[in-house]
């Protein structure tokens, strides 16, 4: 006999019935304290069912309540009940009624009979705490705590509150140094009684009734004074979530809690019957004598965590709508827009999409549909290509391709025909990549079969709302990557621009760009501008176009301006 | 939120639990075993007309779900539903021959049954072409993620409407009776749902999937919600306003993260695209008891001479629950 279980149950008291049957037929006495709260046609036939186990006793009760110190009070009462009652127990383990053992319980006696003298406690100065739950961690010590956290909040955090703004401070009692850690803890005989027979244990324990979560701190802080011997750990696995909660075990945790090598874990859901048959009957043993590594579980707890506060970037769901400027980043994946390439130059979505590794898409958001590569009707994730659906929610429509093709850039036309409602979303997401050929779509009415007068005001039209896109894309909100040139510009010098988006996309060979995309003759474009302006309009955005028939030719021709010989 | 409109809010919830109240002299109880029911049972509340051949599986369903308790609005079926549910001795029964419609498609018969019988009881309010799925249901039934959520304070929990559907004609494999539907109507839409927010109720208003894609393509704003809160923790005052979308108090339809992290949800699989669903058109086109003047059955019928199919090239083929949570339909959150 070497090790004692004190148990505060609460609930489920026939789950606590069997694990104290367990744990009492393999040799260790337990004392268990259940919560006052329990009424008693509960709690007498709980004692009963364990009355013919002589190395079973109950403690005086409280009545518990989380964060406060009647939960120190019952663990007291009960260790002082299990040193006096039963003198040959050596470490005192501290357990609830949700805990079960995961190995059998002889290993655990083995694993302490080896270290005697070692105390397995968690405890943390409060400097190196990250896991507090509401900002409070020195402060638990400093401030008055007399409202409940959970039924008076606000009560309580407004009293927080108050106390900081006037500086109120309590003082610690002398020669203690406030620890934290978790409260299911493994005390030797000789520390516990130190604790509990302290001459001094009435002004701790004065203290300790006021400070917040005392079942927290008390036995870290005071493990601190009587033993240099503390293994800072607990023996007991238990995970809690962002929220202070613990973690619950289920029976499909089974084959991770065996591997897990723990002694005991918590805490377990009651209905887990699974668990209980496997953990409470099984003799086998597959981790003889190995150390708890608790790695694996750690693991999916933290992703669970994880999802939870920062989710899945780009995601937009039933459970997950992050509101205005909320949430890291707005869409899932880098994705690429075209603007004016594919009016300066032929079949640009073809070169693009031999150039680079990505879909290449045409005009997604085109007033007569959708333009999906490979003229689909459908796209990933079941997306129509009618129009009327997408302009419904453009932003939506957007942020589910992108999410849909995980795994595969996508790079898409725009232009001002296009529906603008996406303008904003684009321009301030670092995932989107915009280059801009500003004016090119003038070389499209160029090329169109229509009255001029039509062609002036459609030429207006779209100059006013490019211009308002550039505006946009030129705010200082934008986290874009942008890239505008003029037409005039860009076609001066087209292999360089082009040559550095690529390689932003990651092109599909690993060697330079060897063949252009083809440009669209633009003989007479410039007469075309001319027209444009002699009508009243002004082509701004173009750039300073060269107007004769010659210079275009021979911009046309020159294949590296840059080069100086 | 300012005091004029909390209290609107609140006179709205009051009038509906009247109406709830004056709804409920159409129901005439058949079978109640609501004595059965026990601290912490899970109950189910349902709808339902004409259903018998779906009834089986249904009831299996949820039962190893771990449903204790079923109160069924029967709204006078005359096909056998009615006499395959007496004698369960989980399930109570109410009768009415009043119009559906008028009691706004049930939502006033089942606010009143759950005032009346799930206070403090986690309910369920589903249809029965409609099968909950959530984190970790194959492996936990619904108790564990109603602990789970008594244990994080949380009181409802969202379930969006997933259209499932059969690849070719829907009506080429006929349903058999206690047949898995999901055997049937294996696919769906992954990726193509529209949000929005509600600015009166703060719910999410989800709208898509087949039906958005091929019967509201020209008309997306009267596209079916999909957005559902099925499982509410319930408590006497709580009333759904519009089927299971949403609920007042408006506390209750916050099942969404603002800041950017994922809340746990789940998913109702919907399976009304079987061959069953061909002859409750024709039906439809002479009771026209559904929402909106049965817009969704008219916009069917309207195309069912040209054979649609909701199959397309990208629908997905349901595998379980992990899928649709990598796919982002749904979410574990912090729940693992």
């Amino acid at each position: 006999m070497s090790v004692g279980f004190v148990m505060l149950v609460h609930e489920a008291l026939h789950r606590a019935e069997e694990v104290a049957r367990h744990l009492a037929d393999h040799g260790c006495p337990v004392v268990i304290h259940v919560d006052k709260r329990v009424p008693k046609d509960t709690y007498l036939p709980f004692v009963d069912s364990l009355s013919d186990l002589a190395t079973v006793k109950f403690s005086k009760r409280h009545t518990c309540e989380w964060g406060t110190w009647s939960l120190v009070a019952a663990s007291q009462d009960a260790s002082e009940l299990m040193l006096d009652s039963f003198k040959d127990v050596r470490h005192v383990y501290l357990s609830s009624g949700s805990c079960l053992p995961l190995r059998p319980i002889n290993d655990l006696i083995k694993y302490l009979e080896s270290r005697p003298m070692t105390n397995f406690i968690e405890s943390v100065t409060t400097e190196d705490v990250p896991w507090t739950v509401g900002g409070l961690d020195a402060e638990r010590f400093t401030l008055r705590f007399p409202f409940s956290w959970k039924r008076q909040r606000k009560l309580f955090d407004r009293y927080v509150s108050l106390q900081r703004r006037l500086g109120f401070k309590r003082q610690i009692p002398e020669g203690l140094i406030p620890h934290l850690g978790s409260q299911w803890w493994c005390l030797t005989r000789q520390t516990l009684s130190a604790i509990l027979g302290d001459p001094d244990r009435k002004i701790y324990d004065t203290y300790f009734k006021r400070v917040w979560i005392p079942d927290e701190s008390y036995y870290q802080t005071l493990v601190r004074l009587y033993s240099n011997n503390i293994e800072s750990r607990s023996l007991t696995l238990s995970k809690f979530d962002y929220q202070g909660k613990p973690h619950i075990f289920y029976d499909d945790h089974l084959q991770l809690l065996r591997r897990s090598d723990c002694f005991v874990a918590r805490k377990i859901w009651s209905k887990a019957d699974r668990l209980y048959n496997t953990f409470l009957n099984t003799q086998i043993n597959p981790m003889q004598g190995a150390e708890p590594n608790p790695g694996k579980i750690d693991r999916i707890f933290s992703k669970a965590v994880e999802r939870r506060t920062m989710g899945r970037d780009g995601l937009y769901m039933q459970s997950r709508q992050p509101a205005h400027g909320q949430g890291k980043g707005k869409t899932s994946a880098p994705y690429s827009i075209f603007e004016g390439f594919s009016d300066l130059f032929e079949d640009f979505d073809q070169w693009l999409s031999q150039a680079v590794s990505a879909r290449v898409h045409g005009h997604l958001f085109a007033p007569e549909g959708v333009e999906f590569s490979g003229n689909q009707n459908v796209f990933a994730g079941a997306l129509s290509n009618h129009a009327a659906l997408r302009d419904y929610n453009p932003c939506g429509f957007l942020t589910n391709i992108i999410w849909n093709t995980r795994g595969e850039r996508q790079c898409f036309m725009f232009g001002p025909r296009d529906n603008q409602e996406i303008n904003w979303l684009i321009a301030t997401d670092p995932n989107a990549q915009i280059s801009v050929i500003s004016g090119a779509w003038a070389v499209t009415l160029f090329r169109s079969n229509r009255n001029f007068s039509d062609i002036r005001r459609e030429a207006a039209r779209l100059q006013k709302i490019e211009a308002e896109h550039l505006d946009i894309l030129r705010s200082q909100h934008v986290k874009a990557r942008v890239r505008i040139w003029t037409m005039a510009d860009f076609i001066d010098s087209r292999m360089e621009p082009l040559q550095a988006i690529i390689d932003e996309i990651g092109p599909r060979n690993v060697r330079r760009l060897t063949e252009a995309p083809r440009m669209r003759d633009l003989t007479g474009f410039g007469q075309f501008l001319q027209n444009l302006k002699n009508q009243g309009m002004h082509p701004h955005l173009m750039g300073d176009f060269p107007m004769g028939p010659e210079v275009e030719n021979a911009s046309y021709e020159r294949k590296k301006p840059y080069l100086v010989k | 939120m300012s005091r004029l409109k909390q209290y609107r809010l609140r006179l709205r919830r009051k009038q509906r639990l009247i109406r709830a109240f004056r709804k409920s002299r159409q129901l005439s109880c058949v079978q109640n075993n609501t004595n059965r029911i026990e601290k912490d049972d899970v109950l189910l509340v349902c709808t339902l007309r004409n259903e018998r051949i779906r009834l089986p599986y249904f009831m299996k369903y949820y039962r190893d779900l771990g449903v204790k308790h079923f109160l069924f609005v029967d709204n006078d079926s005359d096909d056998g539903s009615r006499e395959y549910l007496m004698d369960a001795y989980d399930v109570s029964i109410w009768h009415t021959t009043a119009s559906y419609r008028d009691s706004l498609f049930g939502v006033h018969w089942m606010n009143w049954i759950a005032r009346k019988y799930c206070h403090n009881h986690w309910t369920l309010t589903v249809d029965v072409d409609e099968f909950f799925v959530f984190p970790f249901c194959d492996t936990r039934p619904i108790p564990a993620l109603t602990d789970w959520l008594d244990n994080s304070g949380i009181k409802s929990f969202s379930a969006m409407l997933i259209d499932m559907y059969p690849k070719g004609p829907i009506d080429a494999q006929p349903y058999q009776d206690g047949q898995d539907p999901m055997e049937i109507a294996q696919w769906f839409d992954s990726g193509n749902y529209m949000l929005s927010k509600n600015h009166e109720f703060h719910n999410l208003w989800i709208q898509g999937g087949p039906r958005a894609r091929l019967f509201f393509s020209d008309d997306p704003y009267n596209a079916p919600s999909l957005n559902k809160i099925p499982l509410v923790k319930w408590h006497k005052d709580y009333v759904y306003m519009h089927s299971t979308h949403m609920l007042l108090p408006r506390r209750l339809n916050y099942v969404y993260e603002k800041t950017g992290g994922e809340m746990a949800s789940g998913a109702l699989l919907h399976t009304k695209f079987l061959n069953t669903f061909v002859q409750k058109t024709e039906e439809e086109m002479q009771r026209r008891q559904h929402y909106a003047g049965s817009r969704e059955y008219l916009a069917y019928h309207n195309r069912i001479k040209d054979d649609p199919e909701l199959w397309c090239n990208w629908s997905e083929k349901y595998i379980n629950w992990r899928q649709l949570e990598i796919l982002g339909l749904m979410s574990k959150g912090n729940w693992a």
